[in-house]
């Protein structure tokens, strides 16, 4: 193998994936807390990804391409509010605001990223196993 | 009789060459298998292995800046894959395909590196001459 570019794609998956994972957990904490006005209100939070080119050469030529964390954006999904007169973070209207965290979604975001996260390591392994066996060529 | 390691040896160390360059872009595919917009891509390592496909025309270059038609890199081209269900974000990646073509490359290269292993063991037998 030419070099160990592999090892920093996978790990660039890795890391992406990891990201999303605790996103999804932070999501999950906090799908019950509660607050009194919109801008105080947990928002649920995502990552964004994009594939990272050097250059337009690379785009056609380069074999490696990484995965890229651009950032992480609060979803604009409208905030659950909850009439809750006797509920004491109670708005003077009344009213509570719940987080838009989907704990559907978020479940299926967890499955979903622990599963790409295994794909990697299982990369991780199978390139470092071909790696190993080259290295022993001719012993 | 003299030993030339290019015969002895045949298509196997460019085999996996190529096969370890199908293995980084195999696992940038499956890297990128939740980034929006990303295309899996793949090239054929059995049509890359045939040789060039037909002679080409000679291509005159008057600047040193020019990119040459022969070179390895430009025969050398990645193809995008054809999604079998594509997904809304764009992405082109489906992991189970991209992993039993990852699983056969990696076999793949397996297989080469112990035909040349092979190839190494019965050499040194010859010249050891036991």
């Amino acid at each position: 193998m030419s070099s160990l570019k592999i090892f920093d794609v996978a790990g660039s998956g890795m890391n992406a994936q990891m990201l999303r994972l605790n996103l999804t957990a932070s999501n999950l904490a906090n799908v019950d807390s509660v607050s009194s006005s919109i801008e105080q209100t947990y928002k649920s939070r995502q990552p964004v990804f994009a594939a990272q080119f050097r250059n337009a050469f690379d785009r056609l030529h380069s074999t490696t391409t990484e995965v890229k964390v651009l950032g992480v954006v609060e979803s604009p999904e409208p905030l659950r509010m909850e009439y809750a007169p006797n509920h004491p973070m109670a708005n003077d209207d009344g009213y509570i605001f719940k987080p838009n965290v989907d704990p559907v979604e978020e479940l299926a975001n967890m499955i979903a990223a622990s599963r790409s996260y295994q794909n990697n390591i299982e990369v991780l392994n199978t390139a470092r196993e071909m790696m190993m066996q080259t290295l022993k060529m001719g012993q | 009789m003299k030993i030339s390691f290019a015969n002895a040896l045949g298509l196997h160390p460019q085999a996996l060459q190529l096969r370890a360059r199908r293995t980084e872009v195999l696992a940038s595919n499956l890297a990128n298998s939740d980034t929006p917009h990303y295309k899996a891509r793949d090239f054929d390592v059995d049509r890359l292995l045939r040789g060039p496909d037909a002679p080409k025309l000679p291509l005159q270059k008057t600047s040193p800046d020019h990119l040459s038609l022969d070179d390895e890199d430009a025969r050398f081209r990645l193809l995008y894959r054809v999604p079998q269900q594509a997904a809304l974000d764009g992405n082109t990646v489906e992991e189970h395909i991209e992993q039993a073509k990852f699983a056969e490359n990696a076999l793949r290269y397996q297989a080469s590196l112990r035909f040349v292993n092979g190839k190494f063991s019965g050499l040194m037998t010859a010249i050891r001459g036991e």
